[in-house]
């Protein structure tokens, strides 16, 4: 594990480019208005610091002929919680499905913790040891255990010894709440019991950074909350984090920046007190009408 | 406007919607993506191509270009046989370089209709096959020309087709049995049709004649006294034609295609209501009833056809009263309708069982009989569920056919086995089961198809 | 029958509406018909028995069959009993399904994971081989094999690979391993042998094996077990083997447990199953004789042949079969989420282990029900033997035995009996595992 992190540091350092620069300027500046806004500020733990956890520039990406993302440019800092809204069908869940190389792209450059994504299978491996997903319909393993759903890949990944594996994916399982469903099935379990049981599976492989495909809209509302209440404890964590999600309220709790999509470009960005009460684009307006009533 | 916003990253959006680059789409983008996207993929399709110029070629060349179609008596011995197929090879030897389907051409007659045309009427069955297919098409496809004329036709096709293939007199009593069917079912099928009423009165007196007439059978065979024919005297034994008289062509000289159709056929139309009963039976809620519907599916299930034809064919003579002789593709029908109802009444029960307990409760509900719940409400269901099933037990049927030249009759692979065997074609079993097997291939394959086609065309039924 | 006992709309009194009576009036009808039906055919043949002077029994099961059951993997001489004749049909039968299931397991998973390749061109070649095949009677296809094997030449001019395998329009022939020091023939044996190929024939023979002493016993039956007198090595090392197998990968996975550290147990454990026997047989001294077929005359003589009817047989029935089991392995494969596949992939499992540890399970669970009625049919199928003259059960006890003796009713029940205990088994099976797995689940 020691070496994996190791690893990953030295080839970030390698990895420069003008946006990380222009970030690296900027990031002083973050850190004095977060400190300014109080109603907005997230907790004293959640620092931003000026390390580029992702840096995606000029992407494109077609299926077939349809043209999803259109020149994306984007920078995430270590630490940073960026929430990604907009329309169905405008891009979202490709975009960060393409962060873990779930989806190819066919042009710009992604950078993960200093791993360019290409066709090469040894850097997409490294790239997804450390960063972990959570998808809208969790996705659990139906023929395992929940234990078991948590200790798969550490063992089999990270070459963990099986009882450590269990001890990581107790301690998880107890952040989530739900340590005495170990031994049950995920069809034994809620909607949103197996959301957080996903959200520990990913943290057992102590991920640097977390991808949300929007993971409360399959869930009943008295469940979102559960979820939700997971999601904010990780943010104050400290952990790097981008969420697809039309949960305002989380989002003006926990996110640094909103990005707003449509048609597959990232139309307006700006920190959630600003976004939600001052859009400046029509379509945004338009949008947020939509979906606060 | 936030600090954390970087001056490249502002308000976005307008960008023109961009053609992918030209690698990614294209034939070359779809080799890439289909041929070529990796080394395993790469070699993948070098090995497939290995393969088809490996198997094409060679078969092409025997199949076509090498191949003798025409029967000419070419060497002049004064018939067409294999030996018009010789070629001399490079050794100066006569051998047979592509295929001699000269087999096909001058057994033709027989792979089609077996030994039917020695009665000179091949035309019979080439009239019933075409209204086959006349029958046929408003029940596969809603637009169909004069569908409604032609849904009446398909009803009376059966009793058309076995006297334009059987022809000959009939007894007064089968004449009743048999066209009395038409009769019976009638009023069930159509709702609003000119003398209804009546027709329901012959469709309940029905099945009480055929028990009459069972138990009347039994007691002659028992006590050799039998009441139909005493009531009616000369009448009881006298024969005439139902329809215009045409001469009779015994059963064994029926073969080839044109067997394997009407055994298909025959299969295939009684199969599902035996199998429909027989579901409803295993999920009966009278303990005997289900019991003896789980032994004769299980049963059926366990054993191979080829044991139950060979018990139709040593066994059934034993289990009737001597003197009483079953025609042996009547034999072979049983088999072949009991065999593909116990694999039909799997299917169907399958459906039923995926059918919500609510519909039942919903129909019990409604105060509706046993029968008439299962007819308007959970049959229909339950059917369009298994669509893909019942076509693949059909298919299997069709197929199974084959299994009757096993125990004697010459369907159109045992005409094939048979001009095999025959001193003119030896060596030519290839060719003869090639085509034998093309046309299975063309009738089983064009019911997955339509199994497909209608599946699909269901579901967006269903969805909207 | 019950039809119109229960749809009855004639009214009477209260009790006939009463579903109870009715239900049991219904089963009594029925019920009462099959009696009824029962009791006419036992009648009716009992009394056809008895006019044709057939005594009913399975006595005559002890009697010589009177036929020669060649051409499978038994032979059962005419002197034989018609019992011996049904055993060799039964093995017959149980090595044709056996064999058959392997190889189209095999080739069916083949198929059908090819033909969910994501390359277009492997894909549609596996859709047609599926197609064509499945679309084809199956007893079309085994005449059709067996129509081309026996255009092959005749034993003399049989088609040679490495001198070693040789075919023919009679057999297919390779080279047969035996195990220990065989014993020479017996006097009788040597009898029987010239009895049966010719002083001329046998004396090639022993002038090609070096001398009378070198004839393996073996040639004397075409089927002997090929272990002589010092071969229990063989089975015992691969117990050993099997056994240490198993206590390796127990260690093993203590070892992950503990440590985390992962060795390709897979791989390990096939290589010491198939390695540690031989190199056994090989230290210990054991003797080991490989007997190459020796062309004598018209026909080969020794090595392990393979009848052509088997092979036309087992080669249609496979590769029939492997076209169901492809489009079952394809749908069960189809039938798993693709956000499984997903999941594991965000979680940097490799697409081998994706498949192993998640996907696979949970595609078996949809795969083998159906993959063991396919089995069932496979089995069933192989009847069709019968059209090949290669001696299955419907073969001999069901078709020669039962039209010379004509106990027609007592054959035919052994050979039903036969394939009812195949499909008990197995429905047997397909209970434990449908429980088991549903244990698994909830
Ligand atoms: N595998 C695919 N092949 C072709 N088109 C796709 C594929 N996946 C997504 N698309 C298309 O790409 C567009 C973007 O899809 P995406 O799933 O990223 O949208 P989204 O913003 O996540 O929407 P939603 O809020 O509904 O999840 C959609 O128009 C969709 O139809
Ligand atoms: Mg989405």
């Amino acid at each position: 594990m020691a070496k994996s992190t190791r690893k990953t540091t030295t080839s970030r350092s390698s990895a420069t480019t003008r946006s990380q620069a222009a970030a690296k300027k900027a990031a002083p500046k973050a850190k004095a208005s977060n400190g300014g806004s109080a109603a907005t500020v997230p907790a004293a733990g959640m620092a931003v610091t000026d390390e580029v956890a992702i840096q995606v520039s000029s992407m494109n990406k077609w299926y077939g002929d349809f043209h999803v993302l259109r020149d994306i440019n984007l920078t995430v800092n270590r630490g940073e919680r960026i929430v990604v809204c907009g329309p169905s069908g405008s891009g979202k869940s490709t975009l960060i499905r393409c962060m873990n190389r779930l989806e190819e792209h066919q042009e710009g450059q992604i950078i993960v913790d200093g791993i360019e994504l290409t066709n090469d299978l040894k850097k997409i491996d490294e790239v997804r040891r450390e960063v972990g997903m959570v998808f809208q319909h969790f996705n659990l393993f139906p023929h395992l255990t929940i234990l078991e759903n948590c200790t798969l890949a550490p063992i089999w990944v990270r070459k963990m010894p099986k009882r450590e594996a269990e001890e990581v994916a107790m301690e998880f399982l107890t952040k989530v709440k739900i340590p005495e469903q170990a031994g049950k099935f995920p069809g034994q379990l809620s909607g949103g019991q197996q959301q957080r049981v996903a959200i520990a599976r990913s943290l057992c492989m102590n991920p640097r950074i977390m991808l949300f495909d929007e993971p409360t809209s399959a869930l009943d509302p008295e469940m979102i909350k559960e979820v939700l209440d997971v999601m904010v404890d990780l943010a104050e964590s400290g952990m790097t984090m981008i969420c697809v999600t039309h949960e305002m309220g989380f989002a003006r709790k926990v996110a640094n920046r909103v990005i707003f999509m449509d048609e597959g470009q990232i139309i307006e960005q700006n920190e959630p007190g600003e976004f939600f009460d001052n859009p400046r684009s029509d379509r945004t307006k338009l949008f947020l009408s939509q979906i606060l009533h | 406007m936030s600090d954390t916003l970087r001056p490249e990253d502002q308000l976005g959006g307008g960008l023109p919607e961009r053609a992918p680059p030209p690698s990614t789409v294209g034939i070359q983008g779809w080799m890439r993506e289909n041929l070529f996207s990796g080394p395993i993929n790469s070699i993948g399709t070098i090995v497939a191509i290995g393969i088809i110029v490996w198997l094409l070629p060679g078969i092409l060349e025997w199949a076509i270009f090498d191949a003798t179609f025409v029967g000419v008596d070419a060497n002049g011995d004064g018939s067409i046989t294999r030996k018009d197929c010789l070629v001399e090879n490079a050794a100066g030897l006569m051998t047979l370089e592509g295929a001699c389907w000269v087999l096909v051409y001058v057994r033709w007659e027989q792979l089609i209709y077996g030994f039917y045309g020695s009665d000179g009427s091949i035309w019979r069955p080439t009239i019933a096959f075409v209204g086959l297919l006349l029958a046929i098409a408003p029940l596969l496809f809603d637009k169909v020309p004069f569908r409604r004329a032609l849904l009446w036709f398909a009803f009376a096709f059966p009793f058309i087709a076995v006297w334009l293939l059987g022809g000959g007199e009939w007894k007064l009593s089968s004449v009743l049995v048999f066209y009395g069917l038409i009769v019976a079912i009638l009023p069930l099928l159509f709702d609003k049709m000119p003398g209804r009423e009546i027709l329901l009165w012959v469709t309940k007196i029905y099945p009480l004649f055929i028990a009459f007439l069972l138990f009347d059978a039994i007691l002659d065979t028992l006590l050799g006294f039998s009441i139909w024919n005493t009531l009616l005297g000369p009448l009881a034994v006298w024969e005439f034609s139902p329809l215009p008289a045409l001469a009779e062509v015994s059963t064994h000289k029926w073969g080839g295609l044109m067997l394997t159709i009407v055994i298909g056929m025959v299969g295939i139309v009684l199969s599902l209501p035996i199998g429909v009963v027989l579901a409803l039976g295993r999920r009966s809620t009278m303990p005997a009833v289900r019991l003896l519907c789980v032994i004769f599916i299980e049963f059926v299930r366990g054993v191979p056809l080829i044991t139950l034809l060979f018990m139709a064919s040593n066994m059934l003579p034993l289990f009737f009263p001597e003197g009483i002789e079953l025609d042996k593709l009547v034999r072979a029908l049983v088999v072949v309708v009991a065999f593909s109802a116990a694999y039909m009444a799997e299917v169907v029960r399958g459906g039923l069982q995926a059918i919500p307990k609510g519909q039942y409760e919903a129909a019990d509900a409604m105060a509706l009989t046993y029968w008439k719940s299962m007819y308007l409400i959970i049959l229909p269901q339950a059917l369009k569920i298994v669509i893909p099933g019942i076509v693949n037990s059909f298919i299997g049927l069709f197929k199974d056919t084959t299994l009757v030249l096993i125990i004697g009759l010459f369907d159109i692979l045992g005409m094939a086995k048979a001009a095999v065997t025959h001193a003119n074609w030896i060596g030519l079993a290839r060719e003869a089961y090639v085509f034998v097997g093309v046309v299975y291939f063309i009738f089983c394959f064009s019911m997955s198809r339509y199994s497909i086609w209608l599946e699909e065309k269901l579901n967006t039924g269903h969805k909207r | 029958m019950s039809v119109s006992s229960t749809t009855g709309e004639t009214s009477g009194g209260s009790w006939l509406y009463d579903p109870k009576v009715r239900s049991i009036f219904a089963q009594v009808v029925v019920v009462g018909s099959v009696v009824a039906l029962f009791y006419f055919i036992i009648h009716n043949t009992a009394v056809n028995l008895e006019k044709r002077g057939i005594a009913s029994g399975f006595d005559f099961l002890w009697e010589p069959a009177r036929y020669d059951v060649t051409g499978g993997f038994l032979n059962v001489r005419s002197t034989q009993t018609h019992w011996d004749a049904f055993m060799a049909g039964l093995l017959n039968t149980f090595i044709v399904a056996v064999f058959g299931c392997l190889a189209a397991t095999f080739l069916g998973v083949v198929m059908g994971v090819l033909r969910l390749s994501k390359n277009w061109l492997v894909s549609k070649l596996a859709a047609v081989y599926v197609e064509t095949l499945r679309n084809v009677p199956v007893l079309l296809q085994i005449l059709f094999w067996y129509g081309v094997f026996i255009l092959m030449p005749k034993p003399k001019q049989s088609l040679a690979l490495f001198d070693m395998f040789y075919f023919n329009n009679r057999q297919f022939l390779g080279p047969k391993v035996f195990f220990g020091d065989t014993p020479a023939l017996s006097a009788a044996e040597q009898e029987a042998m010239i009895h049966r190929m010719g002083e001329v024939k046998y004396n090639k023979l022993v002038e090609a094996s070096g001398g009378v002493e070198n004839v393996p016993a073996a040639l004397a039956e075409s089927v002997k077990p090929v272990f002589g007198t010092g071969s229990w090595i063989l089975p015992v090392s691969l117990i050993i083997a099997i056994v240490g197998v198993v206590l390796f990968r127990r260690w093993a996975k203590k070892r992950q447990e503990n440590s985390g550290e992962q060795l390709p147990v897979f791989w390990i454990s096939a290589g010491t199953i198939v390695l540690f026997p031989i190199l056994c047989v090989l230290l210990s001294g054991t003797a080991v004789n490989v007997q190459y077929p020796e062309l004598i005359g018209f026909n080969f003589v020794g090595g392990a042949s393979i009848p052509v009817a088997f092979m036309a047989l087992w080669f249609a029935l496979s590769t029939y079969t492997a076209t169901f089991v492809a489009e079952i392995v394809r749908a069960g494969i189809l039938a798993v989420n693709y956000g499984q596949t997903e999941a594991s992939f965000a979680l940097g499992l490799r697409s081998g282990q994706a498949m192993r540890l998640n996907i696979l399970p949970q595609a078996l669970r949809v795969i083998v029900p159906p993959l063991t009625s396919q089995y069932l049919n496979l089995t069933k199928n192989s009847s069709l033997a019968l059209v090949v003259g290669y001696p299955d059960v419907v073969g001999t006890i069901g078709g020669i035995t039962l039209n010379q003796t004509g106990q027609a009713v007592e054959c035919i029940v052994i050979t039903m009996a036969v394939y009812l205990f195949f499909s008990l088994v197995i429905s047997m099976f397909m209970n434990w595992y449908n429980k088991r797995i549903a244990l698994v689940e909830r």
